[in-house]
């Protein structure tokens, strides 16, 4: 509905929404991660949802110990090649509707062992990633402006239209091809269908 | 409507019967609803990773049902030993006082009984720690 006769009737006292709003307002607000960390970025994964940062206010404190449960996987830490194909039978193992959020150097693009032989150079080369935050590691006020992006994400998705999100998409896949190891790195060694690297312009 | 068999029944009846209709309602239509937003708002889309077992992310291999080492029942039979023991001890011995010698006898045997089966366990070496 129109933004401006909405707020006009608030001036009223008349609140209207739609079904829509209301179904994201509560997906968004129950976030339900799983839990599990690959490296340093997870203690701050950890102090986030303790007292001191409480991610309950944000209700995605409830970490799940089953991918079953979960619609929010934090990959939070070093992913090596020989953690990728779990990472990503994880993700494939989550119920729809699913978000990712990539949480540090590593997990976005290697970080700091990107030169490295065994480390993954971003998640993003096989499951499509939300939110990336960067940071080594990124303190846990960054996984929160992470966890609100994606709850603003969520809120405001439209559940028909062109525009629907991916798993209302017949024609989105709903797992993702589980890399194996190969004789050198891992086969295939990314998902050329969600991986577009960022395309350098220079100056002519 | 059998007008002889609500008059034996009971007006009092009829308020459980629409109670246990509401409550079976107030089940079945919240999941029913919810069945209802899945199937248009939550396409399921199976797989066979998706589907597959659960093992942290690694590829399960092996049968769930597959033969336990038989020796286990060394831990059963001595459990069986200690625990019914003390289950029925206890009794036993709170009602000591007031039982008739019969049942003291009784009580002995199956105490006997019980001992018999610590003898054989001691002597086959279970107690012996490593």
């Amino acid at each position: 509905m129109d933004p401006g006769l909405r707020s006009e009737l608030q001036r009223h006292g008349i609140f209207v929404t739609t079904l829509e709003q209301l179904y994201n307002w509560g997906r968004s607000n129950s976030l339900w991660p799983l839990g599990f960390g690959l490296a340093c970025c997870a203690i701050e994964m950890i102090a986030a949802s303790m007292a001191r940062y409480d991610l309950a206010r944000f209700g995605a404190e409830v970490f799940r110990p089953s991918p079953r449960q979960a619609d929010l996987m934090i990959v939070a830490g070093t992913v090596t090649k020989k953690m990728a194909p779990q990472v990503v039978r994880l993700y494939n193992q989550m119920a729809e509707p699913k978000y990712v959020i990539a949480m540090g150097a590593c997990a976005i693009s290697g970080g700091p062992f990107k030169q490295g032989y065994n480390v993954l150079k971003g998640i993003d080369r096989y499951i499509p990633v939300d939110v990336h935050i960067p940071g080594c590691p990124p303190r846990p006020e960054a996984l929160i402006h992470a966890l609100m992006t994606l709850q603003q994400r969520i809120a405001e998705e439209s559940l028909t239209g062109p525009d629907r999100p991916r798993h209302l998409r017949p024609d989105q896949p709903g797992e993702y091809p589980v890399p194996e190891f190969g004789p050198h790195d891992l086969v295939p060694p990314k998902n050329p269908e969600i991986w577009h690297p960022p395309a350098i312009r220079r100056p002519a | 409507m059998n007008s002889i068999g609500t008059a034996q029944i009971g007006d009092g009846y009829v308020t459980l019967v629409v109670f246990l209709i509401a409550a079976l309602l107030f089940a079945l239509v919240p999941l029913g609803l919810a069945r209802l937003w899945a199937w248009r708002f939550a396409p399921p889309k199976p797989g066979p990773v998706k589907n597959g077992l659960y093992e942290c992310g690694l590829e399960s291999h092996g049968d769930a049902w597959r033969p336990f080492k038989s020796s286990y029942y060394l831990y059963a039979i001595v459990f069986l030993v200690f625990d019914v023991e003390i289950v029925f001890l206890l009794p036993f011995a709170v009602a000591f006082g007031g039982l008739p010698l019969g049942a003291v006898l009784a009580m002995m045997l199956f105490l006997l009984l019980v001992v018999e089966g610590l003898v054989w366990a001691w002597s086959k070496g279970v107690l012996r720690w490593a």
